[in-house]
């Protein structure tokens, strides 16, 4: 790998291919890092139309558009793009264009298996895809593909196990990458303690990825050689334990939600200082209440499955441990609210999503607190409160802080500024839409509305119609948003190389748009 | 150490420790069995024992209700009776039917399950057709008793119980599918 890596280095100088060509081969960080945020948003537009077709069948009462196997495939499909085709490269796509420019390196560590990792999610994500139409459809047990569902299913779920190797390789591969570049290729000067805040995050949830990830591919290999090998490992008729699937996915599963919402800290953790013109408040607090929330992460999982069958001590131990996770992100809230503390504010794009991922994370925090404890949880699991729950920390949190990283470094990656009014009108109409689609949700829940059916009890009529109006003014708003970013890839006012007073990491050094390679002489932090 | 050894020594750790992870999964397996042996979560295939000397509570009635199942295999499997009625602390006998109907010999295993969920706390099962797989020759018919008791100590709001059981094909070529697997015991 290590020569290979000299060699790719040597010829990107040399020539560049062109067309498409350039964008196969290549091993250029920006390239990579724009591919993935463009896989992503197709990614994100699929699984949105999933989603839509979702609400518009629970807009009414009754079985309208969809019936009701396909609607499986759909919450199971919807799932499992979003997570993993959607937020997961995101925010790989910005640990490529961001970390080399953050800590002053010319590339990523290993460019060529870089490409690689990329290229890998193509043919998943057309698994999953060309799942839809095979005999019996997609997977259909639900994203977390609890047996004994997914070991019943047709040959839709051996699809998606396929994909969810490749993928899981592919996160794999990528986290080996960034953090060799960040172990090893920061500019003299920069110690670990003075590294951006985006990058600390990502150094931790890379650990987290080739701690979990490994764990996902061992379950669903289980489960492949359940369904096609006859092995026993989840099948009660030969001795295995469905319930044992759970513990393991959850193993995996608890941190990989931390890995869709630590990078997300770190962006807030950039935009934040910037538009608030103070450094970070606490920034070594910052850094340790990551890493104790990645470490914590790894003993909570079972809160999963208070339903599932466990022992009372059992319960009182991952209630405890989930809710102590509350601390560190507490910290981390206070942190980001003493940040802005008398700070000399402006409120571009970058901002209100950063404040609004702030406002409606904490939301989703303490919703997360309350399904933490046992008596209620064993009320809501499988409720619309659980689904509600997570959206306000996946969309309102992981997303929102996508939407605001995409804003604050646009003007760095395509050297125009972005139109702010539709910037702020993208914001207004995500943060009404999302508050209509899912606040309501928590009532659904709380009434004892099930999650993952296509059709429910007449009590739950107007809050399923108000929540599917305000799913469709979501997704209709993010049209907006890629019109806004094609405008401002085609043209706009142009940046300086420091369109934000306050901002202080490097890549702000470099002129906007970044040259293609950055950073071959390290820069000196002092 | 040039800077690309440095890298690659990294990336060689954290390869090691992928695999070492990967690895963790499947030692989850026997883990997670020890651990339900050790707190006795999951003895839903070994006899129990009656160690304290139970009195039988004659001042109530509980009806247990008998079902039986199964799935994808050609086998008759019923009880003979549908339901019981007995004393908590009343030592109970019933009887199931299971009848190959197919031409071939097939082995069978049968998983219990309890309505309400807590019932397999209060249920102390002394002998069992479930406790071993079951070999029917084309056409054989057997008759296999099931012998229980239900503590005292199951709450008196619950006068009617199921126990319910499914029997699965257990395929003869996959080496987890051995007797020694399955009667965890
Ligand atoms: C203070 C922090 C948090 C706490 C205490 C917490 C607690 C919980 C609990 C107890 C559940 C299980 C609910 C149930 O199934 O009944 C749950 C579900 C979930 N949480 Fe959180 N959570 C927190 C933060 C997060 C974050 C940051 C994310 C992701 C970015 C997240 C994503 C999820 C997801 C996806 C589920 C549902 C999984 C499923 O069943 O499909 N949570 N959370
Ligand atoms: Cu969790």
């Amino acid at each position: 790998m290590a020569a290979v890596h000299d060699h790719d280095i040597a010829h990107a100088h040399d020539h560049h291919p062109t067309g498409m060509m350039r964008w196969l081969t290549t091993t250029n960080h920006k390239d990579i890092g724009s591919m993935y945020l463009w896989f992503s948003f197709v990614m994100f537009l699929t699984g949105g139309v999933m989603a839509l077709t979702i609400r518009a069948e629970l807009f009414m009462p009754g079985i309208q558009i969809v019936n009701p196997e396909f609607f499986n495939q759909l919450t199971t499909m919807h799932g499992l793009v979003m997570v993993f085709g959607a937020i997961m490269p995101a925010f790989v796509g910005f640990a490529n264009w961001q970390i080399p420019m953050m800590i002053g390196a010319p590339d990523m560590a290993f460019a060529r298996m870089n490409n690689w990792s990329f290229w890998l999610l193509i043919p998943a994500a057309l698994l999953l895809i060309a799942s839809f139409f095979v005999p019996g459809g997609a997977a259909a047990g639900g994203w977390t593909i609890y047996p004994p569902l997914s070991v019943q299913m047709g040959m839709g779920m051996d699809m998606a196990i396929f994909a969810l190797h490749i993928m899981g390789a592919a996160s794999i591969m990528g986290s080996i990458n960034i953090i060799t570049t960040i172990l090893n290729m920061r500019a003299p000067g920069m110690t670990l303690m003075k590294m951006p805040l985006f990058v600390w995050t990502w150094l931790i949830t890379a650990y987290l990825l080739v701690m979990a990830m490994p764990v996902l591919a061992g379950a669903i290999t289980m489960l492949l050689t359940d369904r096609n090998f006859g092995t026993n490992f989840f099948n009660a008729a030969g001795g295995g334990d469905p319930v044992m699937f759970q513990h393991i996915f959850w193993f995996f599963g608890h941190p990989e939600v931390y890995i869709m919402i630590l990078p997300a800290f770190g962006i807030v953790s950039e935009i934040i200082p910037t538009f608030a013109r103070k450094p970070l408040f606490g920034y070594s607090s910052m850094v340790y209440a990551t890493a104790s929330i990645a470490i914590l992460s790894c003993i909570v999982w079972a809160h999963h499955m208070f339903s599932a069958g466990m022992p009372v001590t059992g319960q009182l131990f991952f209630m405890y441990a989930t809710m102590l996770i509350a601390i560190p992100t507490g910290v981390k809230v206070f942190n980001w609210t003493a940040t802005m503390w008398r700070g000399s504010m402006t409120f571009e794009t970058p901002m209100l999503f950063a404040i609004g991922f702030i406002f409606l994370f904490t939301i989703g925090g303490f919703s997360g607190v309350i399904c933490a404890i046992v008596p209620i949880d064993i009320q809501v699991q499988d409720t619309y409160y659980v689904i509600a729950h997570f959206h306000y920390v996946l969309v309102s949190g992981a997303l929102f802080s996508i939407f605001g990283g995409v804003y604050y470094w646009l003007p760095k990656w395509t050297g125009h500024m972005y139109d702010e009014t539709l910037g702020k009108t993208h914001f207004w109409l995500s943060m009404f839409f999302f508050n209509l689609a899912f606040f309501v949700q928590h009532f659904l829940g709380l009434a004892g509305m099930p999650r993952r059916v296509p059709d429910y009890a007449l009590q739950f009529a107007d809050f399923n119609m108000i929540s599917s109006i305000g799913a469709f003014g979501f997704g209709f708003s993010q049209l907006l948003f890629l019109y806004v970013v094609l405008k401002c890839i085609r043209g706009g006012e142009k940046a300086p190389a420091k369109p934000w007073e306050g901002a202080k990491t490097l890549e702000w050094t470099l002129p906007s748009p970044a040259p293609y390679h950055s950073f071959e002489t390290p820069p000196v932090v002092r | 150490m040039s800077a690309l050894q440095a890298n690659s020594v990294i990336m060689k750790k954290l390869l090691i420790f992928t695999v070492v992870m990967f690895g963790f999964g499947f030692a989850l397996v026997p883990f997670y069995e020890k651990i339900c042996e050790v707190t006795g979560i999951n003895n839903l295939l070994q006899a129990d024992t009656l160690t304290e000397n139970t009195q039988v509570d004659t001042s109530r009635w509980v009806t247990i209700q008998l079902d039986a199942n199964t799935r994808g295999l050609p086998w008759q499997f019923k009880p003979l009776q549908s339901s019981v009625r007995a004393h908590p602390g009343e030592l109970v006998e019933v009887m199931y039917e299971i009848r190959n109907d197919s031409n071939r010999e097939i082995n069978g295993q049968a998983i219990p399950s309890y309505s309400p969920q807590l019932l397999a706390k209060h249920l102390k099962k002394l002998e069992c057709f479930c406790f071993s797989k079951q070999v029917l020759k084309p056409n054989e018919v057997r008759q296999m008793p099931v012998q229980f008791m239900i503590e005292p100590g199951l709450p008196a709001d619950f006068d009617t119980v199921t126990i319910s059981y499914t029997f699965f094909e257990l395929g003869s070529d996959s080496a987890a599918d051995t007797g020694e697997r399955v009667n965890k015991s």
